[in-house]
């Protein structure tokens, strides 16, 4: 009875060593990209830093219950638009308490495009571009620009969105279409 | 399936890309959008954090807090001792003001009291004839003869 106790206890911390290990694994190779995702729709490192190691608090507590019917990453980066979410809607009850925001301006933003071979001019008219998308990102509602950054700049698959925002491929591809739209009106324009 | 073809096949849903420079264009910006973005968060993950200078906004904003706190409760002391002095005083005042009402109407119910009763004087005074006016009127009968 001793022994068999012992035995499912040896197990017991065998299994959390293993679990311990593949979290720290999924962290490793996940938080560069929510990270990113928090980033281009907060625009600020700080608060995305945060919301970054809340989503990874969260999914550590959670990892027990993690039975791999979608990837850690959609896993991960549906907990990290809840995040976002929550964030706001707090913030906006509390408007009192954090007035001023860390967010980097989109000229700052757009200052990252790196050279490449292309020359002055050319630069100069895509760093235009990139601010003329940024701008348009953020004339798009909370969902457009989610389901536009998981397209666009993380590269998920349509079916990968959806599981991650919880809503059907279909209205995944309708949001896409009018982000689209929207980022297409912003740079005919300013033209 | 290549992000190029990815925007043609979703643009194309709402007609986005009718025409190819069109489609060209607005890929090239979402390229180069992504790739600042990669950039941005490469460096952004990798700079250092200011913890301190997250310490130091927290210290003022707790010396904030405190200093408000404190500033809302001398506030509302203060006040409700304003208030109760206040209202003594106008109790007072309103006392006063009821005592000098008193007094006046006391004042008026005398005098008219006092009138009253010489104005019952002089009219009785009036009716009545003087007991020596027919004695009075003889004497000055006499006197003139």
């Amino acid at each position: 009875m001793a022994a068999g106790t012992a035995l499912e206890a040896m197990n017991r911390s065998t299994a959390n060593e293993i679990a311990g290990e593949e979290f720290s694994a999924v962290v490793i190779k996940h938080r560069p990209q929510i990270f990113r995702f928090l980033l281009s729709s907060t625009r600020d490192p700080d608060l995305s830093e945060t919301l970054t190691q809340e989503c990874f608090l969260k999914a550590h507590r959670n990892w027990g219950s993690f039975r791999g019917e979608s990837s850690a990453m959609t896993w991960l980066m549906r907990i990290a638009i809840n995040l976002q979410k929550d964030h706001w809607r707090n913030r906006r009850l509390q408007f009192w308490r954090h007035t001023q925001t860390h967010a980097v301006n989109l000229d700052e933003a757009s200052d990252w495009l790196p050279s490449g071979e292309r020359s002055q001019e050319q630069q100069l008219l895509a760093k235009e571009r990139v601010r003329q998308v940024g701008e348009a990102v953020e004339g798009l509602s909370e969902r457009q620009r989610t389901v536009f950054l998981l397209r666009y700049v993380e590269e998920m698959e349509l079916s990968e969105i959806a599981r991650a925002t919880g809503i059907n491929e279909g209205t995944v591809k309708a949001h896409l279409s009018r982000a689209l739209a929207k980022v297409r009106a912003e740079l005919g324009g300013r033209r | 399936m290549s992000f190029k073809d990815r925007i043609a096949d979703e643009s194309t849903v709402s007609g986005v890309g009718k025409f190819a420079g069109e489609l060209g264009e607005l890929d090239e910006a979402v390229s180069d959008f992504r790739l600042s973005v990669h950039v941005w968060s490469e460096a952004a993950i990798s700079r250092p954090r200011t913890v301190v200078g997250a310490g130091r906004r927290g210290v003022w904003r707790l010396a904030a807090a405190w200093a408000l706190g404190c500033f809302l409760v001398a506030g509302s002391v203060s006040g409700g001792v304003y208030e109760h002095l206040h209202r003594q005083q106008l109790a007072r005042i309103a006392a006063a003001r009821v005592a000098e009402q008193q007094r006046v109407a006391a004042q008026q119910a005398r005098q008219e009291e006092e009138d009253l009763l010489a104005k019952v004087d002089s009219d009785i005074s009036r009716e009545v004839p003087s007991a020596m006016e027919p004695l009075a009127q003889l004497m000055a009968e006499d006197e003139s003869k």
